[in-house]
């Protein structure tokens, strides 16, 4: 019968989920995390408890059994928070725990061609973010930006910015997420800001900019009006190179 | 004053744009002076509405030129408006929207004023600001002015990333005729010159690791295409012989856009040709990721590509003794020349076979384009006699619609 098996959502917290299923013989899991809405009505949930040590253990197995590469695939199909893909990463753990051989390339599997394909997609958002975030420059020389990614993508960004902008104050949210990474010159830490509706409108905003951020904007959507070669328009790729449900993000989509 | 700026950016970006070039990768610069900016893998922040990748701060220093390039908008015959930066201003609007995460970096060009040594000294003047003054780490690309000289060619590969000579015109003559200021040797003289400069900044730094970084995204160029008569077998050869004599890490094809009624060029309203720029970039990408020689792309007896489809898989209508292959134990490189494979899939279906007689399942979710690898690769139930042109003409009906979309110089390509 199939059971359900609540975990706190964290990384940690999943593989010790997985130390459970174990331990507790828990033959058909289906891991979720707390507070989703699909528990089962006949059974009581099984809820884990995020135990470090048990995670650890966990975490090691597999990463004795796979590359480096092949726990980053996992790790990003993790970030990814699609529903059920808790159970295809357990499938997974199992698969490989249980093989004698490496499988992590057995493309014909589908739990692997699935973490594969899904750590694709999760990377794709990476990308995405790292091309659309745009930062506004405030009063006091912090560079901030607000996002909604489809998938928790800013752990997997957050060395790329600290890189790049290694000499300016920035901040970027995730107000879906509602958690934001925050680099003050030396490190990148974690925030949670109570950020209130009214700041993140347009007009309230306008009075903690920088001076001249409005002139770099309306340059900036000068710059792409201006590159644009009438005579080739293509909106189909235009649009399929950049979704629409990114527009919001970016300055040259705005109304100038 | 911010106006005035607008003006000029409108002007001098509008000028800029038919320069396709737009890469902002093969660069390696790291961040490694607390200062602003690094290289990397290349981002696209934007794409414009014709569908095109927007990753570098692509203008001109200047649209005011000495020289009358009939298929250039700022030749000096042409009424337009002219504008010029001053050095100053082009480092802080680089600056400014490098922070704010609108590109990757700089794409300084220009029209020639004055001289090309006296054009050419302000390019690498804004380079050298932006570098030792800023810190500045981000992506530069300068166009080098033919005719500069060595030591300004020199000094512009220690501040950029890349460097390039727009060849323009396949052939001599169609230069000739049409930029009758430029002479080809004069094009191809700092390509050598920088190339050769390069090799041995490369052999330098194997020895000495402080060794200073010198165009480390090496060179490319700029043909136009449609304007002159050349056909796909001239243009693919001379780029052969760039990759290969210059090492230019790429050339790109510009579908020339009709902007001037001179009667040596097709007339205002000629569309631009598109389809053919895409199988040219398709052609090149062959050429560069997939082991293909120019001459099985084209030859003096096939000069152009096939319009209606794409080279890949042209090259395998014209190669039917090869296939169909097994796709369980075919060569690696076999498999990626079969049209609707590509370079990732290819590597997946050898990793896969190692563990599992793979079927037609799989190599469906393996992503594969089916509607086209059907026809090359052995299975129960594909027939396999059909002749060439009747697998042309089936492919083409089920792929309608997406023949016809993309014509893009950013596709993925199969
Ligand atoms: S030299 Fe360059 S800018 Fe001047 S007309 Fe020729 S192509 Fe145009």
């Amino acid at each position: 019968m199939i059971q359900t098996v609540l975990y706190d959502g964290s990384f940690p917290g999943f593989f010790a989920a997985v130390f459970e299923i174990y331990e507790y013989k828990i033959v058909e899991p289906d891991i979720q995390t707390e507070g989703s809405a699909n528990i089962s009505l006949f059974s009581t949930p099984h809820i884990s408890i995020p135990d470090k040590a048990k995670a650890l253990r966990v975490m090691k197995a597999l990463q004795d059994k796979i590359t480096v590469a092949a726990f980053g695939n996992f790790y990003r199909a993790y970030l990814s928070e699609l529903p059920g893909i808790e159970n295809v990463l357990f499938r997974y753990i199992k698969y490989v725990i249980s093989s004698k051989d490496s499988v992590e390339k057995n493309f014909a599997n589908p739990d692997v061609l699935m973490i594969q394909q899904t750590a694709h997609k999760t990377d794709r958002e990476k990308h995405r973010m790292k091309a659309f975030i745009r930062f506004q420059k405030t009063k006091d020389e912090l560079y901030y930006a607000i996002v909604q990614p489809d998938f928790n993508v800013l752990p997997l960004i957050s060395s790329h910015f600290e890189k790049r902008y290694a000499d300016q104050r920035w901040l970027i949210y995730d107000t879906r997420r509602k958690y934001g990474l925050y680099y003050d010159l030396k490190n990148v830490e974690e925030v949670n800001i109570a950020f209130n509706d009214q700041l993140q409108s347009p007009c309230a905003l306008s009075t903690i900019y920088d001076e001249k951020e409005d002139i770099y904007q309306s340059l900036w959507r000068a710059y792409f009006d201006s590159v644009n070669i009438k005579a080739r328009k293509n909106t189909k790729l235009h649009i399929q190179h950049m979704p629409k449900r990114y527009w919001r993000y970016l300055v040259e989509k705005q109304p100038g | 004053m911010s106006d005035r700026i607008r003006e000029k950016l409108e002007i001098l970006a509008d000028a800029a744009k038919y320069d396709v070039s737009c890469a902002s990768s093969g660069s390696n610069r790291k961040n490694d002076n607390k200062g602003l900016g690094n290289t990397g893998n290349g981002i696209c922040h934007a794409y414009t509405e014709d569908g095109r990748c927007v990753s570098l701060l692509k203008i001109l220093l200047t649209n005011f030129c000495i020289y009358d390039c009939a298929y250039c908008v700022s030749r000096k015959s042409n009424d337009i408006q002219r504008a010029a930066f001053t050095v100053q201003e082009v480092v802080d609007l680089t600056i400014n929207f490098y922070r704010r995460n609108y590109i990757e970096g700089l794409f300084l060009s220009s029209g020639i004023f004055k001289n090309p040594d006296y054009t050419m000294e302000r390019l690498v003047l804004v380079a050298k600001k932006l570098r030792t003054e800023h810190k500045f780490n981000g992506y530069i690309h300068l166009k080098t002015i033919p005719g500069a000289s060595d030591e300004l060619m020199h000094e512009a590969a220690l501040y950029a990333d890349r460097l390039s000579v727009n060849v323009e015109m396949p052939t001599k003559e169609s230069l000739q005729l049409l930029a009758p200021d430029k002479n080809r040797e004069a094009m191809i003289k700092p390509m050598r010159f920088i190339d050769k400069a390069i090799i041995q900044n490369r052999e330098e730094k194997k020895i000495f690791k402080k060794t200073p970084l010198y165009a480390p995204a090496g060179q490319s160029t700029q043909m136009v295409i449609g304007a002159t008569p050349e056909t796909d077998f001239q243009v693919l050869y001379l780029s052969h012989f760039f990759y290969k004599k210059f090492h230019l890490r790429r050339v790109y094809y510009s579908g020339y856009v009709p902007i001037s009624n001179d009667n040596r060029l097709p007339a205002i309203g000629t569309p631009v040709p598109m389809i053919r720029e895409n199988r040219l970039y398709q052609a090149d990408w062959l050429m560069r990721f997939y082991h293909f020689k120019v001459d099985e792309i084209v030859d003096a007896a096939n000069p152009l590509l096939d319009t209606e489809v794409d080279p890949k898989l042209s090259w395998a209508l014209r190669n039917m003794h090869l296939f169909p292959v097994d796709i369980n134990r075919a060569d690696y490189m076999l498999i990626m020349r079969v049209p609707g494979i590509g370079l990732r899939s290819a590597q997946k279906i050898c990793e896969a076979r190692k563990f599992t007689r793979l079927n037609i399942e799989h190599l469906k979710k393996i992503g594969i384009s089916l509607n086209k690898a059907k026809h090359f690769i052995q299975s129960e139930n594909s027939c396999k006699d059909l002749q060439p042109e009747k697998i042309k003409q089936l492919i083409l009906q089920e792929g309608r619609s997406k023949y016809k979309a993309n014509f893009s110089t950013q596709l993925s390509v199969f």
